[in-house]
């Protein structure tokens, strides 16, 4: 049967259960939905076979393999992550972030050379995320059983980042660990024209000392 | 400022239109669904981007076509401006000004004040007091993108608040932790939206008070107040000792969200007492005081469309209306009436210039010109 056939069915009334088991698996992925899933589908039905065991085999075993670090739950395959089990890196700097997204964005500015917290989303309650679904009990923790010189918050700047800031900012404050947060400004290269008034209004507010360079 | 011409193409009932205008006083009269409404509709869109009435454009088209086009030509501060609109079906809605688009619609707004009285508007008065608050935070919000951002954060922060307190009954558990981080946010955002709401209100009282009097003739006594729980207290101490109501309530039963504008005809609420003229009398000297508000903030008189005013005001009110708006204090006017013969009336006795169309089936006529 040539694939051209099924696209023209309906996707309903597809001629096999396993087919159709296997579509709506894929179209639980984000952003793949019924159309995408069957051509991904079929696009595998006619891949040889050792090609789609090494696809399935690979999820397999990352979602077997793959841990969250004990520490900071960045996703690791040992028990600590490598950010965290390096000895070159500054163990006295915790930078807290979303999710490993952050992360990745922080470490390719290659600019921080301390460890991270990742925090598992941030609090929004209409969307069923309160404070007790985050991380925020182990970073206590961590504050509390280790030489911590700094807590660099790197959340986003809308109102769940900052709801969320505030929070553990709540919570740490009794540790008196000093706590520290981006920069808001402008973007660099940006025409100062064409900033928002807002970011531009903070940015004359929270002003730095100009030596120079 | 003023706009000199306009030029429709397919804009609601109009094929094709090009018309020239008074910089003082222009009326247009005609039957129902001539077409006067949408001439003033096409003068709001060049200066807000959007219709008045509908904010889906594809409903602005004329039936059976697939784009429409607006162009207006200005006289801002003595220079030419020549602002496009123009939409087609399927496409993002384009504006340009001297031929330029704009990149974002937003930076268009204010280039071109304008304030607008239509029949609709009487839900300022007679509505809830959503609608208050709407008229003054959209006043204030125009040229003030701090207060807009405050607003945004007070009003999600309000959202996630009243979440939990219903959460919290539901689930008989205690989030007290978290509704506190929401407590900060309102009363920072909160405090301040009430300083710039006062100040606002400060300001256009008198002037709402000197309109009213001119247009009753002195005859009524009407008061206007903001009224607000942060008056005696701050956010902070009303939102503790609100607390425990809030729980019962399940929502936060305190704070600038509960504000209203207080509008009252002797001692009484004009929304229960008034009469229809006489609630009409109150929202037109309140926009004109909307009006006086941008005059003072941008340096130039905004331009005022006037949409069927007069139906409902008796003959002496709609005199000190137009003796009103015809004085220096106020620049080019647009003005429909079905009626005209009153028109005519009152327009003999303005000595200022005008022009005078008649609107029928979407076709303009002059039918006088003052010289």
């Amino acid at each position: 049967m040539s694939p051209v056939i099924i696209y023209s069915m309906d996707i309903s009334q597809l001629p096999s259960r396993l087919l159709e088991n296997a579509v709506n698996e894929f179209s639980k992925l984000p952003g793949i939905g019924k159309k995408t899933a069957l051509r991904l589908v079929l696009h595998m039905l006619n891949q040889p076979t050792e090609d789609a065991l090494s696809f399935a085999n690979a999820l397999i075993q990352m979602k077997e393999e793959v841990k969250l670090c004990v520490k900071c739950n960045n996703i690791t395959e040992e028990e600590l992550c490598s950010i965290c089990s390096s000895n070159v890196r500054d163990e006295s700097l915790i930078c807290v972030v979303e999710s490993i997204k952050e992360l990745i964005a922080i470490e390719s500015t290659s600019q921080y050379k301390g460890l991270y917290h990742i925090l598992g989303g941030r609090i929004s309650p209409m969307d069923g995320i309160g404070p007790r679904d985050l991380n925020v009990d182990s970073l206590e923790d961590r504050v509390v059983n280790n030489v911590v010189a700094e807590v660099i918050l790197a959340l986003s700047t809308t109102m769940e980042g900052e709801t969320t800031s505030f929070y553990i900012f709540r919570r740490l404050e009794k540790h008196k660990v000093p706590l520290s947060t981006l920069a808001r400004g402008i973007s660099i290269g940006d025409e100062l024209e064409y900033t928002d008034e807002i970011t531009l209004g903070r940015s004359l507010l929270n002003r730095m000392p100009y030596h120079g360079k | 400022m003023n706009i000199k011409s306009l030029s429709l193409v397919n804009f609601k009932n109009y094929n094709s239109l090009d018309v020239s205008f008074s910089d003082k006083i222009n009326c247009f009269t005609g039957n129902n669904g001539a077409g006067k409404t949408n001439i003033l509709d096409a003068i709001y869109y060049l200066s807000f981007s959007k219709s008045f009435f509908s904010s889906i454009d594809g409903l602005n088209i004329k039936h059976g076509q697939d784009l429409f086009v607006i162009q207006g030509s200005y006289i801002i501060k003595d220079a030419e401006e020549n602002i496009y609109c123009g939409y087609e079906k399927g496409k993002k809605k384009k504006v340009k000004r001297n031929k330029k688009e704009y990149e974002r619609l937003a930076d268009h707004i204010g280039l071109i004040p304008l304030v607008m009285i239509t029949p609709s508007d009487i839900s300022l008065i007679i509505g809830g007091s959503d609608e208050r608050r709407k008229f003054v935070d959209g006043i204030i919000s125009q040229y003030n993108r701090n207060y807009l951002y405050d607003l945004q954060r007070y009003n999600k922060a309000l959202l996630q608040r009243n979440y939990l307190l219903k959460e919290a009954a539901k689930t008989k558990s205690n989030n007290d932790d978290v509704i506190e981080i929401y407590d900060q946010q309102l009363i920072e955002t909160g405090n301040r939206i009430f300083e710039e709401r006062k100040k606002f209100t400060d300001e256009i009282i008198p002037v709402f008070q000197k309109y009213f009097e001119h247009i009753s003739m002195g005859y009524e006594k009407v008061q206007l107040n903001y009224s607000s729980s942060l008056y005696d207290k701050g956010m902070k101490v009303l939102l503790e000792e609100s607390k425990a109501k809030d729980k019962i309530a399940r929502t936060t039963t305190e704070g600038i969200h509960k504000d209203d504008l207080e509008l009252l005809l002797g001692e009484y609420l004009i929304r229960k007492l008034g009469s229809q003229g006489q609630q009409k009398s109150y929202l037109i000297a309140l926009k004109l005081a909307q009006f006086e508000y941008i005059q003072k903030i941008c340096g130039f008189k905004p331009i005022l469309l006037l949409d069927d005013v007069f139906d409902k005001l008796d003959s002496s009110r709609v005199e000190q209306i137009i003796e009103l708006v015809s004085q220096r204090s106020f620049g080019q006017i647009f003005i429909t009436d079905t009626n005209s013969n009153r028109i005519n009336k009152v327009l003999n006795s303005v000595n200022d210039n005008y022009f005078h169309f008649n609107v029928d089936n979407a076709q303009l006529t002059k039918v006088y010109e003052t010289d």
